[in-house]
C-alpha cells in the first residue's frame, strides 16, 4: 500500500485520483503508524513552508518520515512535499526537515526572458531536462514538459542529487533524487501521460538509487 | 521558458454541454467528461469548465461531472459560473478542479477574491472579467469597462482598474472575455488583452472572437497573452488542439508539443 501524507496541505486527493487511476492502491492518511506499515510513502502538499513544517511536527510526522528515509523506504516529494526535504526554505525562513543538504530560494523578483519581465509564481507548462538514467524517470521522453505552480524552487548543496533541471530566467532544479528518496517541484500527478509515468514507475520501484 | 497555453472551454448546463462538439468523423458528442478526455488526449494544457445552470439541482450534477472529470483527465482545470461563496469554491476544488473562477460575483463582493486566496492560495482563484469597448471619460480611463449578466449590465467599473484591484487582493490568474469580439471568429481584442497583460504580473487568458490559428498566434505575440480560451474553433472540427500548436510552434511561439 501506498500512504499519501496528509498534513493538511491543500487538496491532497488528485495524488490519489491519479493512483486510482493506474490502479495502486494508496491512502491518505496522517497516522504514523499507517506510515510506517506503507510499502512506500508520497508526500504531496500545496501551500506555504512554515505552516507546513509546523503541521508535521504537531502530528509527529517529521520523525516518522526521517525515519522511513532511514529505513530505505521510497518516498516521492511533490512540489511543497519536495521543497521541506531541504534544510531550510527562505519561504517563511523554516528549518526544515533536512534530509538532502540544500535549501529552497525565492525566484527573484527581477527575473527577465528575451528582455521581458518574468511573472512569479511559475505557473504553466515548462520542460525539464533529465540527467542520468533513473528508474523513477524511465520512459519519460527528454524535454518533456511538467506542470508547475510555484514562487520557491529548491536549489540542493550538491548538484550530483539533481536528476532534473528546468529553466525560468534562470536554470533551477526540477527533480533530485537521493538514495531512497525521488523529488520533484512539478505537479506530476496534472502533467498529463509523462507524469502519469513517473507515478508508476514509483510505484514499482525498489528504492535503489540507478547510481 | 513556459509555453503558451492552448485552454478548450465548455459551456455545461445541467450536467450537459450547451453545444454539440464534433470531432473527426463527425461524431457528435454531449457529454463534458467525454470531450474533456477526447481534448486532454489532443494535447489541450488546461480545460475550462464553465457551468451556465441556474438551478441548485443542475450545481448537484456540476459537482458529479466535476468528480468524474478529475477521474478521467490529468491536466490542470478550472470550473466557473455563478460562484459567489467559499462554499461553492471548496465543493469545486474539493471535487477535483485545480482552479476555480469568479467573475460577476467577485464584481459584486471583491473580497471573495481575497478569502478565496486566503483559503485555496492564489494559483486557485482566477478572475474572469467581461469586458466592453466604451467611450473613454473620466470614470472609463482605459476605454473598456466590466460588463456583467452576460454583456447585458454595465457596471462603470473601469477593466485595467479592476485588473489591478483584484490582482492586489490576490487573484492567480485573469481570463479576459471580450464581449465585443465574443463569438465574432474575428479575433481576439488584442489592444485590450495587451492592456492588461502589460499591467499586471499574474498570468492572462486570452478569451473571445478564435476563429483561425493566425488569431492565437496574434494574441500570444502582440498580444502579449500568457494563454489562449478557445471554443468554436475546436468544437466545430475546424481545427484540432494539435493543428493549432504545430502551426504555433512554427511561428516560434513556444507550447507543449509531446504529451
Amino acid at each position: 500500500m501506498i500512504a499519501i501524507i496528509d498534513y493538511r496541505a491543500g487538496n491532497l486527493t488528485s495524488v490519489a485520483r491519479a493512483l486510482q487511476y493506474l490502479a495502486e492502491p494508496c491512502e491518505i492518511t496522517g497516522d504514523p503508524r499507517k506510515l510506517q506499515e506503507a510499502e512506500r510513502i508520497i508526500f504531496p502538499g500545496v501551500g506555504a513552508a512554515g505552516e507546513a513544517m509546523g503541521n508535521l511536527r504537531a502530528g509527529g510526522l517529521d520523525a516518522c518520515i526521517r525515519e522511513a528515509f532511514q529505513a530505505g523506504k521510497p518516498i516521492l516529494g511533490i512540489c511543497l512535499g519536495t521543497q521541506v526535504i531541504f534544510d531550510y526554505s527562505e519561504e517563511d525562513e523554516a528549518a526544515c526537515l533536512g534530509i538532502v543538504r540544500g535549501q529552497v530560494r525565492r525566484f527573484p523578483g527581477d527575473l527577465r526572458q528575451n528582455g521581458k519581465p518574468l511573472k512569479i509564481p511559475h505557473m504553466g507548462w515548462n520542460r525539464v531536462d533529465f540527467v542520468g538514467d533513473h528508474p523513477v524517470f524511465k520512459g519519460v521522453p527528454q524535454g518533456s514538459e511538467f506542470y508547475f505552480v510555484h514562487s520557491y524552487y529548491p536549489s540542493p548543496a550538491d548538484e550530483r542529487f539533481v536528476t532534473g533541471w528546468s529553466d525560468y530566467g534562470i536554470r533551477f532544479c526540477a527533480a533530485v533524487a537521493y538514495r531512497n528518496l525521488v523529488a520533484v517541484q512539478f505537479h506530476a500527478e496534472k502533467s498529463g501521460r509523462f507524469g502519469l509515468q513517473i507515478l508508476e514507475n514509483f510505484c514499482h520501484w525498489e528504492g535503489r538509487d540507478a547510481q | 521558458m513556459l509555453s503558451k497555453r492552448i485552454i478548450p472551454c465548455l459551456d455545461v448546463r445541467d450536467g450537459k454541454l450547451t453545444k454539440g462538439v464534433r470531432f473527426k468523423g463527425n461524431i457528435d458528442i454531449g457529454d463534458p467528461v467525454e470531450v474533456a478526455k477526447t481534448y486532454y488526449e489532443q494535447g489541450a494544457d488546461e480545460i475550462v469548465f464553465y457551468d451556465i445552470t441556474a438551478s441548485a439541482e443542475g450545481r448537484e450534477i456540476m459537482i458529479d461531472v466535476v468528480r468524474r472529470v478529475a477521474e478521467a483527465i490529468f491536466i490542470p482545470f478550472s470550473v466557473g459560473g455563478g460562484i459567489r461563496t467559499l462554499e461553492q469554491m471548496r465543493a469545486v476544488i474539493l471535487a477535483g478542479a485545480e482552479k476555480v473562477s469568479v467573475n460577476s460575483g467577485a464584481v459584486e463582493n471583491p473580497r471573495i477574491i481575497s478569502e478565496g486566496a486566503k483559503s485555496f492560495g492564489s494559483q486557485c482563484i482566477v478572475l474572469g472579467m467581461d469586458v466592453k469597448k466604451v467611450d473613454r471619460s473620466e470614470k472609463i480611463p482605459s476605454g473598456y469597462e466590466i460588463v456583467i449578466q452576460g454583456g447585458r449590465k454595465y457596471t462603470g467599473i473601469d477593466a485595467l482598474r479592476w485588473a489591478r484591484e483584484a490582482e492586489g487582493l490576490g487573484a492567480g490568474e485573469i481570463c479576459l472575455n471580450s464581449i465585443d469580439a465574443d463569438g465574432t471568429l474575428d479575433g481576439y481584442e488584442l489592444e485590450l488583452t495587451r492592456l492588461i497583460s502589460t499591467n499586471v504580473r499574474i498570468p492572462v487568458i486570452a478569451s473571445g472572437g478564435a476563429g483561425k490559428q493566425e488569431h492565437l498566434l496574434d494574441v500570444l505575440t502582440w498580444g502579449m497573452a500568457d494563454a489562449a480560451l478557445i471554443a468554436s474553433i475546436v468544437h466545430y472540427g475546424t481545427y484540432t488542439i494539435r493543428d493549432l500548436k504545430e502551426y504555433l510552434s512554427g511561428r516560434g511561439v513556444k507550447v507543449r508539443r509531446q504529451w
